[in-house]
C-alpha cells in the first residue's frame, strides 16, 4: 500500500531538512511557484478531491476558491494544529515526524490564495512538536525555503508558531482565530465565513495540519493520483487513530475506502483477551457511535455519514464487551460539560445537565424520568448554538442511548428494585 | 514604556524577549498567549500583577488579561506542586484503566485533584484528551508525557520525585 502522509515516519532524522531533500523534498513547492498559477493550483487540488482531515471533510479546493480576488487586505493562511478531539493523535506524528512536508504544503497553498503568511497553531501541550516545527521552520529560512524571495522567485512566505494554553474548542476555526487574536476562544457567528472576514478581519483559510501535508505530493504526482487512492468523492489515504480496546493501537495510513473492521482486525491487531467488539466511536469522541453489527463501513466521510455517523478527524476508539455503555456515555457527557466554552446557554447549561443526568443514571440513582428527559435535553442543544460543539453533544450521547437504550433502563430498573 | 524595572520580572532584558515574540505578529495584542506562557515559565503562574504589566505592555485592559488567563486551564494563578500530574480521563484513558489510576494517586499522596500537598512537593489535576491515546492510560508529568500508567510506573515517579 502505498504511503503518502506517513512516507517519512520512522526514518532517522525523519523531521530534518537533509533528509527531506534527499526524497524530492520542496520539489513540488519550486514546481508549484515556478510553473504554475494560483488559478491552476486551486484547480489541481479541487480534482484531487482533497478533503479537510480536520474533521469537517469540506472540499480543500473550493476552499481556497472562496478567497476573494479583488481584497486589497492581506490574506492569511492558518493551521489549525490543536489537536484535541479525544481519540486523535495523528497531527502531533506529522509535526514531530516530518514537518517539512507540512511546511512545503504552507508555502503551495500560501502561494494559491495569495497569503504571504501562515500562522501555525498548535495545542500548548504539545511543546516537543512546537519545538521540532521550529527548528524545521528555522532550517527552512537558512535555505531560503521561508522568507522573501523563496527558492529564488519573486514569493514571499513567513511562518509564525502560535502555542495554544489547553481549550478544546479552540479546535473550532473561528474560536482558533479569537485564541489566535489574544483572545478568549468564543466562536464567531458565521457568516461572514473567515475566506472573507477572518484573522485580524482579512480573508482568512483554515486547514488541518494533515490536510496541508497532503499538498505537496498532490502538486507533484498529480490530483488523478491522489483522487485513485481514495474512495468515491475523497482523494487519497488519511491517517487512523486507533486508540481503546485493540491489540496494536496507534497511527495507521489507509485509503479513505477501507471499512471499520479491516482497520480493527487487520491492522490494529483486534480485541485483547479474546473478548468480542461492543462499540466503536470512528471519528473522534464528537461522533456518534457504532454497534459491532457497524463495522462493515467505509471509513470516507460521505459513507459514515450516510449511517448517521461522521469520519471526523479519524480517530477511532474501540470498546470491548466488558464496556459499560452508560459511563462511556457519561465519560462522553462529562467531556462535552468540562469543554463547553460558556458561550451559548443550550450549550453551557445543556452539556451540564446531561452530565448530571447520566451521572445519576449511571450510580444508580437515576429516576425513571432522567432517562425520559434525556433525548429532550440532548436534542435542544444541537443546532441552537453558534458552532457545532452543542452539535456534536447531540450527536454524540444521544446515539450512546438510542443504540444501547436498555443499559439504561436497567440501571434505573436496578435503582427501583433498591428502594 | 512605564514599568518599572524592579516590577517583577518585568526588567529591560525580559521586555526585550517580549518584544521579539509581539514582533512576529500584526496586532500586538495577538501575543498574548504566548506572552504569558513566558511570563508563567519565570514565575510558576500568573500574578495579578503580572497581569498588570502584561495589561499595560501589550495596551489592553487588565480584565482582557485576566478573562483570558482564567478561560485557558494551562494558565493558573496558584502555585502548582513541584511534580504536577494532569492526568487524562476522557475515554480511552478511562477505558484502559484511568480511573484507577487517578484514585492511586490520589490516596498515594493524600490530594484530591486541584490540591497540592503540604510540602509543596506535588499537585494533581484531572484533564481532558491530550492527545496520545495510543499509550494510554497517559498524563503529564509536568512538561512531559508519560503513557501506559500503573499503580506500579505511578509509585515508582514518587519516590523518584521524592
Amino acid at each position: 500500500m502505498e504511503k503518502i502522509i506517513t512516507r517519512h515516519f520512522g526514518q532517522e532524522n525523519s523531521h530534518r531538512l537533509e533528509n527531506y531533500l534527499k526524497d524530492k523534498g520542496y520539489e513540488a513547492a519550486r514546481k508549484a511557484l515556478t510553473q504554475m498559477t494560483p488559478a491552476q493550483i486551486i484547480e489541481e487540488i479541487k480534482k484531487s478531491y482533497l478533503r479537510g482531515l480536520g474533521g469537517a471533510g469540506f472540499a480543500t479546493g473550493m476552499k481556497w476558491g472562496f478567497i476573494p480576488k479583488n481584497n486589497p487586505k492581506p490574506k492569511y493562511l492558518v493551521v489549525n494544529g490543536d489537536e484535541g478531539e479525544p481519540g486523535t493523535f495523528k497531527d502531533k506524528y506529522i509535526f514531530e515526524q516530518d514537518p517539512h512536508a507540512l511546511l512545503e504544503g504552507i508555502i503551495i497553498t500560501c502561494y494559491a490564495i495569495g497569503s504571504h503568511k501562515a500562522y501555525v497553531y498548535i495545542r500548548g501541550e504539545y511543546l516537543k512538536s512546537i519545538q521540532i516545527l521550529q527548528g524545521a521552520i528555522d532550517e527552512a529560512y537558512k535555505n531560503e525555503f521561508l522568507g522573501k524571495g523563496i527558492m529564488g522567485t519573486s514569493c514571499d512566505c513567513d511562518v509564525v508558531i502560535h502555542p495554544g494554553a489547553g481549550a478544546y474548542i479552540c479546535g473550532e476555526e473561528t474560536a482558533l482565530l479569537e485564541s489566535l487574536e489574544g483572545k478568549k476562544g468564543f466562536p464567531r457567528l458565521k457568516p461572514p465565513f473567515p475566506a472573507v472576514v477572518g484573522l485580524f478581519g482579512c480573508p482568512t483559510v483554515i486547514n488541518n495540519v494533515e490536510t496541508l501535508a497532503c499538498v505537496a505530493p498532490i502538486i507533484l504526482n498529480g490530483s488523478e493520483w491522489f483522487f485513485k487512492l481514495g474512495y468515491a468523492n475523497q482523494g487519497g489515504n488519511r491517517i487512523f487513530c486507533v486508540s481503546g480496546h485493540v491489540n496494536k493501537p496507534g497511527i495507521y495510513e489507509l485509503p479513505a475506502g477501507i471499512t471499520l473492521r479491516e482497520i480493527i482486525y487487520e491492522h490494529a491487531g483486534g480485541i485483547p483477551h479474546g473478548r468480542k467488539l461492543k462499540a466503536v466511536i470512528p471519528g473522534g469522541i464528537s461522533a456518534p457511535v457504532l454497534t459491532a453489527d457497524e463495522i462493515d463501513v467505509k471509513m470516507d466521510f460521505d459513507s459514515l455519514k450516510s449511517i448517521g455517523s461522521m469520519a471526523g478527524s479519524g480517530g477511532i476508539i474501540v470498546m470491548d464487551d466488558t464496556t459499560d455503555m452508560v459511563w462511556a456515555a457519561m465519560i462522553a457527557a462529562r467531556f462535552f460539560a468540562h469543554e463547553s466554552c460558556g458561550q451559548c446557554s443550550p450549550c453551557r447549561e445543556g452539556s451540564g445537565w446531561v452530565y448530571n443526568n447520566l451521572k445519576r443514571i449511571y450510580h444508580e440513582i437515576g429516576r425513571p424520568h432522567d432517562l425520559a428527559n434525556l433525548p429532550g435535553i440532548v436534542s435542544n442543544i444541537g443546532g441552537n448554538t453558534i458552532c457545532a460543539f452543542g452539535d456534536a453533544v447531540t450527536m454524540s450521547v444521544g446515539s450512546y442511548v438510542s443504540k444501547f437504550r436498555s443499559e439504561f433502563e436497567n440501571k434505573i430498573k436496578e435503582r427501583v428494585c433498591q428502594i | 514604556m512605564t514599568l518599572k524595572s524592579e516590577d517583577h520580572i518585568f526588567n529591560p532584558d525580559f521586555l526585550q524577549q517580549l518584544d521579539k515574540i509581539t514582533a512576529k505578529y500584526e496586532q500586538k495584542r495577538a501575543a498574548l498567549l504566548p506572552v504569558l506562557h513566558l511570563v508563567q515559565e519565570k514565575e510558576d503562574l500568573i500574578s495579578p500583577e503580572s497581569e498588570k504589566n502584561i495589561a499595560q505592555y501589550l495596551g489592553i485592559p487588565v480584565v482582557h488579561v485576566h478573562e483570558v488567563v482564567s478561560f485557558y486551564h494551562l494558565f493558573h494563578q496558584t502555585k502548582k506542586g513541584q511534580c504536577h500530574f494532569s492526568v487524562c480521563q476522557t475515554t480511552t484513558c478511562a477505558l484502559l484503566g484511568g480511573e484507577d489510576v487517578i484514585e492511586h494517586i490520589q490516596k498515594r499522596l493524600g490530594i484530591k485533584p486541584g490540591e497540592t500537598t503540604t510540602d509543596g512537593k506535588f499537585s494533581l489535576s484531572v484533564v481532558e484528551c491530550l492527545g496520545a491515546c495510543e499509550i494510554a492510560p497517559v498524563m503529564q508529568q509536568n512538561k512531559d508525557y508519560v503513557g501506559c500508567l500503573t499503580k506500579e510506573k505511578i509509585n515508582e515517579l514518587i519516590e523518584k520525585t521524592k
